[in-house]
């Protein structure tokens, strides 16, 4: 069978399992959970058939790329379906956005920037899902932006999710009253910049289209000086590096972040010097923004995915480094 | 003259916020923003244009741009026909941006835990000092950084357990090491934003020489 062929049967594939998931949640099927026991004997298993690898390795038979693949699939995949539970403790940088949440009054103004686009939405979205969450417990009113076309329809993704959950929605929240979502704008760091002077010389109209100026909630707030917190959900540029350095620096904006895991050890610095007051980081910064606000969402749910992903890893790094030294410190491995 | 005048606004106007530079500073800012809105279509544009000229001369995987540009018109298309309110819930625009756009996003950048995997098994070798410290530094971070790392040395007392160690890691050597590269990169982007200011680099107007 030729290369071509494969690529069209595993695209062919590919596209019947989409098309049967797709039909089931439609549906309404229920995911299946496997139990704690058969959950751990899967696992085992799993780490059984890697230290048969390494010995494998040891014996100078050494695998190939797609084995590799294989197993981080299985790895990611396989958690969503087990029944396994972990504590995650909260890191201090969690803790910083939490507690700056926390000490809001009812009624203060939380601007949310949503700077991030699909593919980083694993990461991301259930930060933003567990913020408005808590916003809005704490009755705090929320002011939705983005500098990143798709990140106030993200936004609003997560509003519906959150706005639909019975202990929100018997709070009656009313958008334009409680909540508002100014849409997108174009521009980049220059958005940020005349946020500082006037938000409505950047936002002439909300999300759908309404004045500014026909808004209650955004009628009086001009700039950042009207706005309590700022909480910025961001995967790259424009994020926020540019939140920290216009917002933070030039107008004294009170900022908290929230990154993809690639994206979050280049903010460290801004975290340690005080400039953003907390940092959820990629998925686990997820997980644990979620156990701080004592509410299991999907960052917990994927955290297990992460961990055996994470130790499959580990165990490849180690296997690999195994073949290195067996092979006299010349690298073995090809393809 | 045009650089040299906006680039000089901005750096004014960043020390003394008042008018007439705080005018010019909102003017400018504006400018950038209509520009990089014309320059959102122009890309688009320009996309499917590349597109179509691989599908006319059939060139190499020409099909994938056949795929670009049905897509392309697909959403242009039903997001006219779907009016001012084409992003609501139950479009069919929502419709494809919740059901394909968000899956095949995800997909093509969850792909990258894949990629990552095969390099460090391929790679990532303790070669010399220094690459072991950066396996060592990166299986305490790896471990640590998930709650599996906490059942491992549950054993130990808080403060010393995995978490804390990807913790110290990241808190400390790592912000070191970010904080260098960012003071790099500063002094390198006043160098040459210094020479763009003054016209030593033309580059970015297409003139190199």
């Amino acid at each position: 069978m030729s290369t071509r062929a494969k690529e069209l049967l595993a695209v062919a594939a590919i596209l019947v399992f989409s098309l049967v998931f797709y039909l089931g949640k439609s549906s309404g099927w229920e995911p299946t959970e496997f139990s704690t026991p058969v959950s751990l004997v899967v696992v085992a298993i799993l780490l059984a058939s890697l230290l048969w690898i390494l010995a494998l390795t040891i014996q100078g038979r050494l695998i190939g790329r797609r084995v590799v693949f294989l197993y981080v699939g299985i790895a990611v995949a396989m958690p969503l379906f087990m029944k396994l539970s972990q504590e995650m403790p909260v890191s201090p940088a969690v803790q910083g956005v939490y507690d700056e949440v926390m000490k809001l009054e009812p009624g203060s103004k939380v601007l949310i920037a949503c700077d991030y686009d699909p593919p980083t939405a694993p990461e991301l979205q259930p930060m933003a899902e567990t913020f408005i969450r808590i916003c809005f417990q704490r009755e705090l009113k929320i002011i939705i932006m983005g500098i990143w076309p798709q990140g106030p329809q993200q936004a609003n993704l997560a509003l519906e999710k959150i706005l639909a959950e019975p202990e929100i929605a018997a709070k009656n929240l009313q958008y334009g009253i409680d909540y508002v979502n100014l849409g997108f704008q174009a521009g980049n760091e220059f958005v940020i910049q005349r946020m500082g002077g006037s938000f409505k010389s950047m936002f002439r109209t909300d999300y759908g289209g309404v004045p500014y100026d026909d808004i209650p909630l955004v009628r009086n707030v001009k700039n950042f000086s009207n706005i309590d917190y700022c909480f910025n959900l961001s995967s790259g540029f424009p994020g926020t590096v540019e939140w920290v350095q216009i917002a933070v620096d030039r107008y004294g904006v009170n900022l908290g972040a929230g990154n993809t895991a690639v994206q979050a050890p280049t903010v460290y610095p801004y975290l340690s010097s005080g400039q953003l007051t907390g940092l959820l980081g990629g998925m686990s910064g997820a997980a644990e923004f979620e156990r701080a606000a004592d509410a299991r969402g999907k960052g917990t749910k994927y955290m297990l995915s992460q961990s055996v992903s994470h130790l499959v890893v580990i165990a490849f790094v180690i296997i690999g480094n195994v073949a290195f030294i067996m092979s006299g410190r010349k690298s073995a491995l090809k393809g | 003259m045009i650089t040299a005048i906006v680039g000089i606004t901005f750096v004014v106007s960043y020390f003394i916020p008042h008018f007439p530079f705080n005018r010019m500073d909102a003017w400018f800012a504006d400018w950038f923003s209509i520009i990089q809105a014309c320059a959102i279509v122009l890309g688009a544009l320009n996309l499917l244009k590349l597109s179509a000229q691989k599908v006319i001369g059939q060139k190499k995987d020409w099909g994938y741009s056949a795929v670009i540009i049905l897509s392309f018109l697909l959403i242009t298309v039903i997001g006219f026909a779907e009016g001012a309110d084409y992003r609501d819930p139950g479009t069919s625009f929502d419709w494809l941006y919740v059901n394909m756009f968000i899956p095949l996003s995800a997909t093509m950048f969850s792909i990258l835990a894949f990629f990552v995997a095969s390099a460090s098994y391929r790679a990532f070798r303790a070669r010399n000092f220094e690459a072991t410290l950066l396996l060592v530094a990166a299986f305490f971070v790896m471990i640590g950084r998930v709650p599996v790392g906490d059942v491992i040395t549950g054993f130990m007392p808080v403060g010393y357990r995995f978490s804390d160690l990807a913790n110290w890691i990241m808190d400390f050597p790592q912000t070191a090491g970010q904080r260098a590269i960012m003071i790099g990169i500063g002094l390198g982007v006043v160098s040459t934003s210094l020479r763009v200011i003054l016209g030593i680099e033309r580059a970015h107007i297409g003139s190199g020489e």
